[in-house]
């Protein structure tokens, strides 16, 4: 009697371990559950979450930059404090930075819409008329492998160290990205499209105003937008090679006298100017082509 | 009776790397003004080969298409077309879709939106003008690709597959439809489907391809009346018409395999 009924707690201590067992690989479970909603390829995340996760790596970066400085784990003969940065900041900009930043945006602004009049409608030729593919392509695959920034030298000999030469840098970086890009982007409306608008009515001609031109019109904006991006790492180079005013001259100027605070301060507003261009576009292209996303 | 397609001794042979295909050989078929015809076939015996060189978006090696008359060199608003994957104009609404084909012709404003009008109601999608495909689901934006076609009144109207993507329920309904508006107004059409029952349902006439090459194996007429409802697939003389029809694919298919 006393055996079975000492057998009969153990028997019920047992089950309570099986029950805790049984929670914990609950818990576990859970857990795994968690990771395998999350990590699914292309699965997206609520609008929250992804604003969230984007701040907070901002935030991540701007820690580490606090603790490696003011924790004097690397001396600020490198990497200046933000504080020192924020600092440079105000005095930077009540020295006439302005000028410089507004010099800098002409001169990409500038190149950039004079390559963009060129590269629209030639990469929308190109992309629509196999003939014109076969002139223009090679020839601005060919020149799209050769750094716009090799080309500095020669032009600082060939124009000089003026507007003209910078600007001409742009366009060279530019226009050929931006040509086989846009012509991609024509080329990737889809067949049926066209062939469909056959039977309703246009003809050759028609087809591309009314049909490959609004369907790609949306890609071609993000292209421009990409390439954008691009203008920019040129502008600079070409103010650090030949330059007295723009952001990329003060760059260097600060390097000349050791100011690495200041060096921060001009990447830094690099990083915010394209930053909120980057965003406007993306804005703007989801507003006016409302219909494509 | 009229002759709305005719299409003579046509043969299409694909080149490719392994060699030449032939796709399609010695095609003949005389299609009459507002006849249904349903062309049917396993994937890979050149039916929408065929419905893409009527539709004058392919070439034929040899032999000749004509429509009403007219040798057919390319596409033309005589010979509208639905595609199976939709081929809507994403940066149009509806409304704008279903008349993109009236302002071609230069029809005026108001016609335009009447007509545009009368088609959104008969492919039942009143109050859904405004939309832009995007927001549409795959049976809606197959109605508004169906309206388009039709609006456009073209003399033969040929869908290539045109339920082809659809779930099993909506594609029942949209053959309803279909179903509803030819009977209503009868219109030459052509379509192509590897669906028996569809086939034999929407049509006068089927048209059973056999494959490798592409012939016409054999033309069934369907005298299943021209008031044909859903139930019509429950009756005798369906399950009848779609033995045949089974008995010659099946034996179609057990042939590449």
């Amino acid at each position: 009697m006393v055996k079975t009924l000492s057998q009969s707690k153990a028997s019920v201590t047992d089950k309570k371990h099986e029950t805790e067992e049984l929670f914990k690989k609950k818990d576990k479970k859970k857990k795994s559950s968690f990771w395998k909603k999350v990590l699914v390829p292309q699965k997206r995340i609520p609008k929250k979450v992804s604003l969230t996760l984007s701040i907070l790596s901002f935030v991540v970066i701007i820690i580490l930059w606090c603790s490696i400085t003011y924790g004097k784990i690397v001396g600020s003969m490198f990497v200046p404090t933000p504080g020192d940065t924020l600092k440079a900041m105000g005095t930077m900009f009540s020295n006439g930075f302005w000028s410089d930043i507004g010099i800098t945006v002409y001169r990409v602004m500038a190149g950039f819409l004079i390559a963009l009049v060129i590269a629209i409608p030639l990469g929308i030729l190109v992309g629509a008329y196999s003939p014109l593919a076969a002139i223009f392509e090679p020839v601005f695959s060919f020149i799209r492998y050769m750094p716009a920034s090799a080309f500095i030298p020669l032009f600082i000999f060939w124009i000089g160290i003026g507007e003209s030469e910078k600007i001409a840098i742009i366009i060279l970086g530019s226009l050929p990205q931006l040509v086989l890009m846009i012509a991609n982007d024509i080329r990737n409306v889809e067949k049926s499209l066209i062939e469909v608008s056959y039977t309703l009515g246009t003809n050759t001609f028609d087809v591309l105003w009314k049909i490959i031109l609004p369907k790609s019109l949306p890609d071609i904006m993000n292209t421009i937008r990409i390439v954008l991006g691009w203008a920019w790492t040129y502008v600079i180079v070409a103010e650090i090679v030949g330059a007295s005013a723009g952001i990329g001259f003060s760059i260097l100027q600060a390097q000349r006298t050791f100011q690495v605070d200041s060096i921060f301060v001009g990447i830094l507003t690099l990083g915010i100017i394209g930053l909120i261009v980057d965003t406007l576009l993306t804005f703007l292209n989801k507003k006016i082509f409302a219909w494509n996303f | 009776m009229t002759e709305s397609i005719v299409v003579t001794n046509v043969s299409k042979q694909f080149h490719t790397k392994s060699g030449d295909v032939q796709a399609l050989k010695n095609i003949n078929l005389a299609v009459q003004d507002k006849e249904f015809v349903s062309i049917l076939g396993t994937s890979g015996c050149g039916k929408s080969t065929l419905l893409r060189i009527i539709g004058g978006l392919e070439t034929s090696t040899s032999g000749k298409i004509e429509c009403h008359n007219r040798i057919v060199d390319g596409p033309g608003v005589d010979r509208g077309m639905v595609f199976q994957q939709y081929s809507l104009f994403p940066w149009m609404t509806v409304s704008q879709n279903i008349e993109f084909g009236l302002k071609q012709k230069n029809i005026d404003k108001d016609t335009r939106k009447k007509i545009a009008k009368k088609y959104v109601r008969l492919v039942g999608l009143k109050g859904f003008e405004d939309l832009y495909p995007k927001n549409l689901s795959g049976g809606m934006k197959q109605r508004v690709a169906l309206a388009r076609g039709l609006a456009n009144n073209p003399e033969v109207l040929l869908l290539d597959e045109p339920f082809g993507a659809l779930d099993m329920q909506t594609r029942e309904v949209m053959q309803e439809l279909l179903l509803n508006i030819w009977q209503d107004s009868p219109k030459t059409i052509m379509m192509v489907t590897h669906d028996i029952e569809e086939a034999i349902l929407l049509a006068n006439r089927v048209v059973i391809m056999s494959s490798h090459p592409g012939e016409i194996k054999e033309v069934i007429e369907i005298k299943l009346g021209s008031k044909r409802t859903f139930e019509t697939r429950l009756t005798e003389e369906f399950l009848r018409y779609k033995k045949i029809a089974s008995e010659i694919i099946r034996s179609e298919s057990a042939k590449i395999m």
